[in-house]
């Protein structure tokens, strides 16, 4: 029994098949108790008023627009070493999730930064990374897109996740040489004079539960779509064939 | 090595326009420039290390997918690719060419373009040593780029929006080391993150090139 | 029971309205993409087993 069983479509759809709608009805659960919780029972804060209430969206889209990418990233990995086809259809089916995620973050945090810094958008090192990932997601969708021969269009991508990883990790950097933000710091943090007040947290921890649920809920439906469109093609090919 | 490198120049030189073709798209870009954002000179001499960087780069990628897309379509990259020469080092030579070609005549040429911007005397050497040191990284990156969409019809669209974002690092530490320079400040530090990316991507950018390769010549 | 948002009613509630529309329609354009694959699949399989 081990995890690399499940890269057999077979048993990944019976198996994701059983999770999905635990996953799903989990995944509304937090996200709903979060939203209303963070909505409507929260005191406003002493400095940004009612807009604090937008950390309950922002926050966990963002923390998803990152690590989805790295999602992806471990994905490509699993298919450029050991060539298992879920992991790669995987990361196909993550990629536009990652894309509403970053899109999320990034309206949000507008939305947010036009009462408290008086700017829609301002050229902040954590602005411009996000804006950045932005064109890294749809890039790599378009190369999906474009390349009609599957195993190829999956190697191509791979390699276009791993490179685009490297880049987007010194685009991060060069940022942030480039210019000082208007962006606070981390809102999230171990240490607990750093993190958000509790009546803030407890709140946005289901709603970081929910989201990442969303996206496993999410993630499994695509890649099961992927498999039957993937099923599909080959078998039509077969009919052609005979 | 040697006999691919001097063919690709001279492909280069002799099809058509390939070689001039950047440095007039260059040129043209720097022209309209003052036209879009007026022709006050201190406005001009502000924005000019950003914008000869900038062109230098569009100009760049406008010539990326002559790289590899004429020897994918008559068949040279299955001879290549049948060659004892490695893959690596055909995409490194491939790239060295584009630079050579494109790279080295705009950084050449920037120090004529600064000064139609108004460019601050004491931009120009940290202009060019920045060009200098940057665009090297442009052709690399632009290789993997072309690469990736050799087998892909009307890929050229794809192409810009795959690189562009690559292209991002190199930019603002090649732009930052010119605009520094040109408000008389110390561009070190940008030059030396810059020399990293370039360096960096030369030692290890081929390796994904040459995969890509194999991959699409398959 | 709606909270007194004060003067920032309108980002707030764009925000929430903004990121929920976009929520809705990524589960919904999975969901339909799933349901036509499933029906696509079951088209052909049956043809095959006829």
């Amino acid at each position: 029994m081990s995890l690399w069983e499940y890269a057999n479509p077979v048993k990944f759809m019976a198996l994701s098949g059983r999770v999905l709608p635990v996953v799903a009805v989990l995944s509304g659960l937090c996200l709903v108790v979060g939203l209303v919780w963070g909505f409507f029972f929260t005191p406003d804060d002493f400095r940004q008023g009612s807009t604090v209430k937008i950390i309950y969206l922002h926050v966990p889209a963002a923390l998803m627009a990152i690590n989805v990418w790295l999602m992806m990233l471990v994905t490509s990995l699993v298919w450029i070493i050991r060539r298992h086809h879920v992991s790669a259809l995987a990361a196909k089916a993550a990629a536009p999730i990652g894309v509403v995620m970053t899109l999320i973050a990034l309206i949000t945090g507008a939305i947010w930064g036009q009462p408290m810094w008086g700017t829609w958008w301002a050229w902040d090192p954590r602005l411009t990374s996000f804006l950045i990932l932005f064109l890294f997601y749809l890039g790599y969708i378009a190369l999906w897109a474009a390349i009609e021969d599957n195993d190829s269009a999956a190697d191509l991508t791979s390699i276009l996740c791993l490179v685009g990883s490297v880049f987007a990790l010194l685009s991060r950097y060069a940022v942030n040489f480039w210019n000082q933000g208007l962006h606070q710091g981390a809102s999230l943090s171990l240490d607990k004079e750093k993190n958000v007040a509790d009546v803030f947290y407890q709140p946005l921890l289901f709603c970081i539960a929910g989201f990442v649920l969303l996206f496993i809920a999410l993630l499994l439906l695509r890649t099961r779509t992927e498999i039957r469109v993937r099923r599909t093609k080959s078998l039509l090919a077969r009919e052609r064939m005979a | 090595m040697k006999a691919l490198l001097i063919r690709d120049l001279q492909l280069a030189m002799r099809a058509g326009g390939g070689f001039g073709l950047g440095l007039a798209f260059f040129l043209i870009v720097t022209a309209l420039v003052p036209f879009g954002v007026g022709p006050q000179s201190a406005l001009l001499s502000t924005i000019a290390p950003g914008i000869l960087w900038l062109g230098a780069l569009l100009a760049c990628l406008l010539s990326l997918d002559r790289i590899l897309a004429l020897d994918w379509e008559d068949g040279t990259l299955d001879l290549l690719a049948c060659a004892p020469l490695p893959m690596e080092a055909t995409v490194s030579i491939k790239a060295f060419a584009h630079w050579l070609t494109t790279g080295l005549p705009l950084v050449i040429a920037a120090p004529l373009f600064g000064l139609l911007l108004n460019l601050p005397s004491a931009g120009y050497i940290p202009l060019v040593l920045s060009l200098l040191l940057g665009t090297p990284a442009l052709s690399v990156i632009g290789t993997f780029g072309a690469a990736l969409t050799v087998g892909i019809k009307r890929g050229g669209l794809l192409l810009s929006l795959l690189v562009l974002p690559l292209y991002v690092p190199t930019l603002i530490y090649g732009a930052e080391a010119a605009r520094r320079g040109a408000e008389g400040l110390s561009s070190t530090t940008p030059l030396m993150m810059l020399a990293g990316i370039t360096f960096g991507t030369i030692a290890l950018l081929p390796f994904a090139s040459a995969a890509v390769l194999r991959v699409n010549i398959r | 029971m709606m909270p007194d948002l004060g003067k920032y009613a309108g980002s707030v509630l764009s925000a929430y309205g903004a990121s929920i529309v976009f929520l809705i329609a990524i589960v919904v354009l999975s969901v339909v993409q799933s349901r036509r694959a499933k029906a696509a699949l079951k088209d052909v399989e049956d043809r095959r087993n006829d």
